[in-house]
């Protein structure tokens, strides 16, 4: 099939951008987006011109590192898909694609389709992990962690840290992305001690950087793991018992019971 | 060159004990005086700077990614092992060891194997610490999955995620080091050199791939994990940015290479569909457990697979291979497969692949069993392929996956350079000529958690007061020399791309020294890559500048490097005149089956560089087995 593409080219993060319109020609249905775009690059430096810039590596859909607008969408049109694992069968011959790098005011542009994203690393360093050094860690089977509160848990972790939720959103901000990490460890038996300290910590310095939630739900739509805003509300609820207690009253016993409360709750 | 492996003398259960307490300790108070290198941060690289963190060295940690989370390590599918026992199906210490040693075709180091084992249940207990929510039973205890090549369930893991979870532990323990500024983070910095002052690993040259800026970094120790250099062969299982630039220089500068023509293929990736294709796509090696593997008995059968009675379906594992089945290891199963389809057997486009088929699996254990197991795995091949495996058996084939060769280590996994540690993937130390599935995972985070924090104290102590400065000579060479390297690259000005030359050298690797190689093989296929080679600094086109992002020049210079590795592993296997693992000559085979020569190759072949233009030298570390026998492996 053949294509026309609209790309933003961006020398450089102070620079003035444009769209740059390039035929992709004789694309096979069964390339992913990024070999499509592999083929463009290889045909613009042949003729001598600089190839498009964009972020990928392990091309399965769970390094985390592409990600592009695709006619307005992040990741393209096909639910639950990073851009390297969208192949072109979902496009059709003569199609006109619109590709932007993500677009927040926490990501700035470094080149043409990338950006930067370390402001979700700040928000892991923030508090994202449970504080165990190596060699601390009791026998593995001595935490018992109910089936039904490690899959939620995985449900969480399996968020790729793509920011396709950030870029989405209309105002730019990290819930998603945050909740996910705040749920991977908060709803596990060994993240408990640290559970009311960490959320606090966490969304503090997600505010500092990014836009705020106002439930539009775009991110839930384009992430592409699939995962829930439940998430977010768990989140606001854990921040909100924190901001009555203190961060420190972790060192209390839970205000909910957690667990027995995960295992009737959740289907 | 003197390869001493420094194993711990003792009985086999007792060397690593007996090597702790011999160690030197650095003082707690003095531990801050010593800087680190760490580069990469995949299992070992992150695991290791965490670590070190926390024991309070200063570390530097360097990546070419945008954030460490993203090493390849967060790829790998089916699992880690561990000898827990949790199953009370015979698993132990002793039985791992074996397996592996075993696994490997009996051509690793058994008390590096045997360290191994023992880790292996210290790095459960440390994910399950972290948060790793690895699979759990209804009674909230740890689940177990099998793996090829062993007859115990040892396999952990988290969905088909589990590499991703586990380095999102060390991920999450190397930010909490960064928060804590006990690790300093060099995101997008490409390492394109090593320093070497008086004989002793001091620094590293570094590329900024945001500013091209090229910088000195100097430290007490280096160490690198960087991972394999399976993109060698241009398509497969890596991640297209997976390089072997790190371990190249470092060999460059006297680290032996060890093993090189050790390459694991592995048998399930979804088959090559076009010339646009950027990589394989690997399907879990776990699917094998519920999953049987066959292929029409009969020449160019083109019905499609359902309309291929049973009478008329060669499973061919399970008739060669009764015992393990379609559990075979990854390196006599992918054989397998190349041994049908060269027979005319194979199915799909080409003609190269086999079916991997869970009708029965569905049958036995019921849709919702299937999808909650495989359910994330049979997603992807059906993205990729437009194909409903629920419906139709899969298609597969044998893909470049894992290299088992790399920098040569002693037990304390320090290089042949003193100071220079090599961990995870980058070292060739414990998975012998084949590597069992869910062991990588393990090698990486027991190099990183445990084996490598507790030995580089041993070297350190001889390092105190011994600080070497950025602006000594050696320092200002290599820079210049990387800086040079970079112009000669740009300045080529040629007509043809990176990735076109890589694919031809890929193709001459897989061709020659792939699945099966012969000395008349690995010859030509030396010779066609010195001339690719010459072609390629004449011939390449790198647009654009070096003080801007440009991925062309990244790839170029680690193609570069992939040149003169290629030809080492051609090298290699053309001296090695026996079958052993994956590496497997043509020459060297009983009933198909690879075999072995351990009179005259019961070694660990260690390259050498002697310099551009001249054959490398070859050092040889005889394996001794004290605790296992020299036996052919049989999987029947």
């Amino acid at each position: 099939m053949n294509l026309t593409l609209h790309v933003w080219r961006q020398k450089a993060r102070n620079t003035t951008g444009q769209f740059v319109t390039y035929k992709a020609t004789d694309v096979s249905p069964d390339a992913s987006f990024l070999e499509m775009l592999d083929v463009v690059n290889e045909t613009l430096i042949e003729k001598g011109e600089e190839p498009i810039l964009f972020e990928h590596d392990c091309r399965e859909g769970i390094c985390g590192s592409c990600g592009m607008m695709i006619n307005g969408v992040a990741h393209g049109p096909i639910g639950g898909t990073a851009t390297c694992q969208l192949h072109m069968r979902h496009f059709k011959d003569g199609d006109n694609i619109r590709i932007e790098p993500w677009r927040a005011r926490a990501f700035p542009v470094i080149k043409d389709l990338v950006v930067d994203r370390g402001s979700l690393d700040r928000i892991i360093q923030a508090g994202g992990y449970i504080s165990v050094n190596t060699g601390n860690a009791p026998e593995a089977n001595m935490i018992l962690v109910p089936k039904a509160v490690q899959e939620l848990s995985m449900d969480a972790a399996a968020c790729i840290q793509c920011g396709a939720c950030v870029a989405q959103c209309p105002n730019g901000a990290a819930q998603l992305f945050t909740s996910a990490k705040v749920a991977h460890l908060g709803v596990l038996p060994q993240g408990q001690p640290e559970r009311y300290e960490r959320v606090v910590k966490m969304v503090e310095v997600m505010e500092e950087m990014f836009g705020s939630c106002t439930n539009y739900g775009e991110c839930e739509a384009v992430c592409p793991k699939e995962i829930s805003i439940d998430f977010i509300a768990r989140m606001n609820r854990d921040y909100l018992v924190a901001q009555f207690r203190g961060p420190r009253s972790t060192i209390l016993p839970p205000l909910f019971n957690t667990e027995e409360e995960l295992v009737t709750n959740e289907t | 060159m003197e390869l001493n492996a420094r194993i711990p003398a003792g009985p086999i259960a007792e060397k690593w004990a007996k090597a702790r307490f011999d160690y030197k300790l650095v003082n707690p108070a003095n531990k801050r005086k010593f800087d680190i290198i760490v580069v990469g941060a995949g299992l070992a690289g992150a695991s290791a700077a965490a670590t070190l963190g926390e024991l309070g060295y200063n570390v530097k940690c360097f990546v070419f990614h945008d954030s460490p989370r993203r090493a390849h390590s967060i790829a790998a599918q089916g699992g880690i092992n561990a000898a827990k026992n949790y199953q009370n199906d015979g698993d132990s210490i002793r039985r791992l060891f074996y397996d592996t040693v075993k696994g490997g075709d009996y051509r690793s180091r058994e008390a590096n194997v045997y360290r191994l084992a023992e880790l292996s249940v210290n790095i459960i207990d440390q994910a399950v610490a972290q948060g790793v929510p690895l699979a759990r039973e209804y009674a909230g205890l740890l689940e177990n999955r099998s793996f090829g090549g062993v007859q115990v369930s040892r396999t952990f893991y988290a969905r088909g995620q589990t590499g991703q979870q586990l380095l999102l532990g060390a991920f999450q323990a190397l930010e909490r080091q960064i928060a804590l500024r006990r690790v300093q983070m060099f995101n997008r910095y490409e390492m394109l050199d090593l320093v070497v002052v008086d004989g002793q690993a001091k620094g590293i040259i570094t590329r900024s791939l945001l500013t091209g800026a090229i910088e000195a970094h100097a430290a007490d120790a280096v160490v690198l994990g960087t991972g394999g250099y399976a993109n060698v062969f241009y398509l497969s299982t890596n991640a297209k940015a997976s390089n072997a630039t790190a371990i190249w220089r470092a060999y460059r500068r006297g680290a032996a290479f060890a093993n090189p023509c050790y390459t694991q293929i592995h048998p399930t990736c979804i088959p090559q569909s076009g010339d646009y294709q950027s990589k394989l796509t690997l399907m879990s090696e776990s699917l094998r457990n519920d999953g049987r593997i066959w292929v029409p008995k009969n020449q160019g059968d083109n019905r499609v697979a359902d309309q291929i009675p049973e009478s008329e379906r060669d499973y061919y594992l399970e008739r060669k291979y009764p015992s393990y089945g379609n559990l075979a290891p990854r390196d006599i199963a992918s054989r397998a497969a190349k041994e049908v389809c060269d027979e005319g057997r194979g199915v799909g486009s080409g003609g190269r692949g086999v079916y991997l088929d869970f009708a029965d699996a569905i049958d036995r254990l019921g849709r919702p069993l299937i999808e909650e197991r495989y359910g994330n795995l049979f997603e992807m091949y059906a993205d990729i392929t437009a194909e409903n495996p629920y419906q139709s058996p899969m298609r597969i084939y044998p893909a470049p996956h894992y290299t088992m060769g790399g920098l040569w280590v002693d037990y304390n996994l320090m290089s042949t350079v003193p100071g220079l540690y090599v961990i995870g993937e980058a070292n060739f130390s414990d998975h012998g000529a084949n590597r069992l599935g869910a062991s990588a995972l393990m090698q990486g985070l027991a190099d990183g958690y445990f084996v490598l924090p507790t030995t580089i104290g041993d070297y350190l102590v001889t390092q105190m007061g011994k600080k070497v400065p950025t602006d000594r000579p050696e320092f200002k060479a290599a820079q210049q020399a990387v800086e040079e390297r970079i112009n000669r690259l740009i300045g080529a000005k040629g007509t043809r791309t990176v990735d076109s030359f890589h694919r031809e050298l890929g193709s001459i690797t897989w061709n020659y020294c792939g699945m099966a190689r012969s000395a008349e093989g690995l010859r030509k296929a030396i010779t066609e890559i010195r001339q690719l080679r010459d072609q390629y600094w004449r011939e390449v086109r790198v647009l654009g500048s070096d003080e801007e992002p440009n991925q062309s020049l990244e790839k170029a210079g680690r193609v570069a490097d992939f040149f003169e590795l290629a030809e080492l592993m051609c090298t290699d296997a053309l001296h090695r005149n026996e079958s052993a693992g994956g590496h497997f000559r043509v020459e060297y085979q009983a009933d198909g089956e690879a075999k072995r020569n351990d009179a005259d190759y019961a070694y660990v072949a260690a390259w050498e560089f002697q310099g551009d233009g001249e054959p490398p030298r070859l050092n040889k570390e005889p394996l001794e087995y004290e605790n296992l026998h020299l036996a052919t492996r049989s999987y029947k």
